[in-house]
């Protein structure tokens, strides 16, 4: 029996040992909803480096909530890449030196090679006229969120709400602070990620407004019926920015790290631009940006960097345990 | 006594039964054939052919392999280990015995979250074991063994659980007349208590078995996400929902659910060949000893 | 006593060593990294009012699902086990399902299920009975995951019991309510003990189908878990092993108790037979 038990853990050991295929392999660690994003664009990118190197490069995606990947690589998830919705996740691998310190230098636009940002989306025909923020916190109106500390989607229409007070007339963190309480006071719940509150938001029919991604816009409508929702940009709203970076002990390791050095540069590339508007983010490129003008209202936004001195500034002031988050449900 | 007497004493009156039967399959109504009517209809919103399409996404099948295969893996480990403490802890007694069950009750009360962490604690490249596994070169967590271990972890208590008041009510005045029969410790089991404990076992297994398959959280946090490779069904289905395609993750979850059949065709089994061996201990015995219980 | 039967070394040392290396050792891992900590900040982490609140809702809502549970579960394992009706079979071995339903699905379903528009919540809404996205919700999750511990622990031992002895309690001019309290519940008993045990802690720890159900508001519908997770989303791994230490030991000592209450109910009925014959 123990010799059996013995003889079965040595071959599951092998099996989790054994080296992957002897073909050049790369790991992309990426966020949840980045799947179709990247089953497009793997495939271009594989063409582009057979014509270029005659080497064929098999590409794994692994897709899981933003901090909990990053997490899982600091515990040796092998991923070459990490491509990710916050930069605060890859601040976190940068402290534990598995990426380059000076990782959003490394490639162009702060290594995030597209972008999205914040806006409401409504029920049909807008019945409670919401335009803008200030709509949002008025007595009466319900607003569906994903929790603001918990997750990257909640955490950016935190901030964008934020932003917005901040930048009104005699803005100011204690004016911010109190807008943000009245906002939230008016969210019955806290989903608990950006799909869970769009199924509240648009099967559930709970709530007059749910905040999120303006690429998340599309999905919704993919499954839930274009004709079912109105989207409205806010007259200011968020930066949202989703930052690349190659894992250097990896592809130190494995010997990967001209194929990945590629595979993100090429996330630049006409045809990588392309593929990022049609999964209706937003190009960095001018002119694919142009070519998708009508998919892309014009909206002004803020960068987190502009208005809260980056991540590392905003995330142990605001998401931290006892940050502005946690002081507004301090029972006085 | 007369037989009509005894099963009148035996059987509660007939609108108690009733009036049970009612109460018992309405909570079975509300918190177990709604829920699973929802998965089914939300499954079928699109009709058979997006149903069928949902469950041929290309990661679909790798992920139902893997789940059977930790499954089938986890399951020998569980019979030995529930056998073997449910033994120790309901034919002898000895002191600290309530200690003993209450750290094998352990596993059930943590977090999956936290089950998942502590391995990563053990295992991960932070870990206590991380550097030296990382310098041979063996991979545990983010890979089949570290799943299969946190798997263990939270099936743990399951079949021993389920023995544990079968095997207490039911004493050991059988296995001691065996042993003075003159039978060995094995003959003994075999004999009598396997057969004793047969449907204990059966229910701690497709318990466990039912938890393995269907654990999310804690084989989340050990598995690394990688499609088509370590993805289990579970992982599977909140990967999909979440990249907007309901039907196609409610058409996975649904086929959990076929762990039903499972359960039936195990049962009847079973019963088949406890039926099979009565009608064979029958025939051996002369007809006036044999006593069949009810 | 003379020990007659055989085989408790083995199983007692295979169980000792097999509980030490899956259990104990990863468990003690925890504690110690916990310690990282001193005792001031994990008393901050341990009683700060978002920490003491949640305790309350996720313990409060456990006991209260376990308590439903053991009382519908007695009622299903009986049924199941002693009214035969059509579709028996069926309904019997669909008792598994909440385990092997991934718990985001029933989180998801449930809260479909119940929110205002939903097949029950429509029903409820008039009656002024909201249950998706407040604490009754994290109740109603909580039950349907531990449905099954109840009545597959209880199913063996209702099976099990042996007909004379209901015959003779009735040939000796008991009444049925009579057998039932003083014959066949003290034979059940300690396995309806168990049933709520696994029910109440598998909801302490309960993670997945309860987000989606609760609402998650601060101070109001937050489990301990989600707290966890909120720490561990902050990267304060050791944070978050303070918050899972304190669920375990107040886990580990409620168990504790119930086990000695088993124990010594299983001890009190032993003595009463003993005395009897």
């Amino acid at each position: 029996m123990s010799a059996s038990i013995r003889k079965l853990l040595a071959g599951l050991l092998l099996i989790g040992a054994l080296p992957a295929f002897a073909q050049t392999s790369l790991l992309n660690v990426s966020y949840d909803v980045a799947r179709d994003f990247y089953k497009d664009y793997n495939p271009l990118f594989q063409k582009y480096w057979r014509e270029k190197t005659g080497e064929s490069i098999e590409i794994k995606q692994s897709h899981a909530g933003s901090s909990k990947q990053v997490r899982a690589v600091a515990d040796g998830l092998e991923a070459d890449v990490v491509t990710m919705n916050q930069a605060s996740d890859v601040d976190f691998l940068a402290g534990k030196g598995l990426v380059a310190a000076d990782y959003a230098s490394r490639f162009p636009n702060n290594a995030s090679p597209y972008t999205s940002t914040m806006v409401f989306i409504v029920r049909k025909g807008n019945p409670k006229g919401l335009r803008d923020w200030p709509d949002l916190v008025k007595p009466g109106v319900q607003v569906i969120l994903p929790h603001p500390k918990n997750t990257g989607n909640g955490r950016y229409s935190y901030l964008a709400a934020w932003g917005y007070a901040l930048g009104q007339p005699g803005g100011s963190d204690g004016a911010a602070q109190e807008f943000v309480a009245r906002l939230l006071k008016n969210a019955p719940l806290f989903a608990s990620g950006g799909r869970d509150a769009t199924t509240t938001f648009m099967q559930r029919k709970i709530g007059d407004v749910l905040v999120s991604f303006e690429s998340e816009a599309e999905l919704i409508a993919r499954e839930f019926g274009q004709g079912e929702f109105d989207v409205v940009y806010p007259s200011l709203s968020i930066l949202a920015e989703f930052p690349v970076a190659v894992v250097e002990k990896v592809v130190d390791k494995k010997g990967t790290r001209k194929q990945a050095l590629a595979y993100l540069d090429y996330l630049w590339s006409k045809d990588g631009q392309e593929n990022a508007a049609q999964n209706y983010l937003r190009p960095r490129d001018a002119e694919v940006l142009k070519k998708y003008a009508d998919q892309f209202p014009p909206i002004k936004t803020f960068s987190v960097d502009e208005v809260f001195g980056g991540w590392s500034q905003a995330f142990p002031a605001h998401f931290k345990d006892g940050g502005t988050f946690d002081q507004i449900y301090q029972s006085k | 006594m007369s037989e009509a007497a005894a099963r009148r004493a035996n059987t509660e009156p007939r609108w108690l039964r009733l009036a049970l039967t009612a109460v018992g399959l309405g909570f079975l109504f509300f918190f177990l054939a709604m829920p699973l009517a929802a998965v089914f209809s939300q499954a079928f919103a699109g009709g058979w052919n997006a149903y069928l399409e949902g469950l041929r996404h290309p990661d679909t099948l790798s992920a139902v392999w893997l789940t059977v295969f930790i499954a089938v893996v986890v399951l020998p480990f569980n019979v030995a280990f529930g056998v073997a403490a449910s033994w120790a802890i309901a034919k002898f007694d000895f002191r600290g015995k309530s200690l003993l069950i209450t750290l094998i009750d352990l596993p059930f009360a943590i977090s999956p979250v936290v089950a998942g962490l502590v391995f990563l604690l053990i295992f991960g490249a932070q870990g206590l074991f991380g550097p030296w596994l990382g310098e041979h070169d063996i991979k545990i967590v983010f890979a089949l063994p570290g799943m299969v271990i946190v798997t263990l972890f939270i099936t743990f208590p399951f079949v021993a659980r389920e023995l544990i008041p079968l095997m207490q009510a039911q004493g050991k005045d059988e296995e001691e007349a065996a042993v003075s029969l003159g039978a060995s410790g094995w003959q003994m089991f075999f004999r009598v208590t396997l057969p004793n404990i047969r449907w204990g076992l059966l229910y701690g297994v497709i318990l466990a078995n039912a938890r393995a398959m269907g654990e999310f959280g804690a084989v989340s946090v050990v598995s690394g996400h990688i499609r088509g490779e370590t993805n289990t069904l579970p992982l599977h289905v909140e990967i999909v929902y979440n990249e907007y395609n309901a039907i196609g993750a409610f058409a996975a979850a649904s086929v959990l659910a076929l762990l039903a059949l499972v359960t039936l065709a195990a049962k009847a089994l079973v019963e088949w060949k406890i039926r099979q061996e009565t009608a064979m201990r029958q025939a051996d015995l002369p007809p006036d000893e044999s006593s069949p219980r009810s | 006593m003379k020990r007659a039967l055989p085989g408790f070394g083995l199983s007692l040392g295979f169980t000792l060593v097999y509980l030490s290396l899956l259990v104990l050792l990863p468990l003690s891992g925890l504690v110690f990294k916990s310690s990282a900590l001193d005792l001031g900040q994990f008393w901050d982490i341990a009683t700060g009012e978002r920490a003491l609140a949640s305790y309350r809702v996720s313990f409060g809502a456990s006991l209260l699902a376990a308590a439903i549970n053991a009382f519908f579960g007695l009622i299903v394992a009986w049924v199941l086990v002693r009214y035969p009706f059509p579709g028996r079979r069926f309904v019997d071995s669909l008792v598994d399902l909440p385990f092997a339903l991934p718990t985001a699905v029933a989180g998801i379903t449930l809260a479909t299920l119940y929110a205002d528009t939903g097949w029950i919540g429509r029903q409820l809404e008039p009656l002024g009975l909201k249950v998706a996205f407040t604490p009754l919700g994290i109740v109603v999750a909580l039950t349907f995951i531990g449905l099954p511990f109840v009545v597959r622990t209880l199913q063996p031992v209702i099976e099990d019991i042996e007909p004379e002895v209901e015959e003779a309690a009735a040939t000796l001019g008991a009444t049925r309510w009579q057998t039932f309290r003083r014959v066949l519940l003290p034979g059940i008993f300690p396995a309806l003990l168990t049933g709520f045990t696994l029910a109440f802690s598998r909801a302490i720890g309960e993670y997945g189908s309860v987000i989606f159900i609760a609402g998650n508001m601060p101070l109001i519908s937050e489990i301990t878990p989600l707290l966890i997770i909120s720490k561990l989303e902050q990267y304060d791994v050791i944070g978050a092993t303070a918050l899972a230490c304190v669920m375990l030991f107040i886990s580990f000592a409620l168990l504790l108790a119930v086990n000695g209450l088993q124990w010594w109910a299983a001890n009190r009925h032993h003595g009463k037979e003993r005395t009897s014959l």
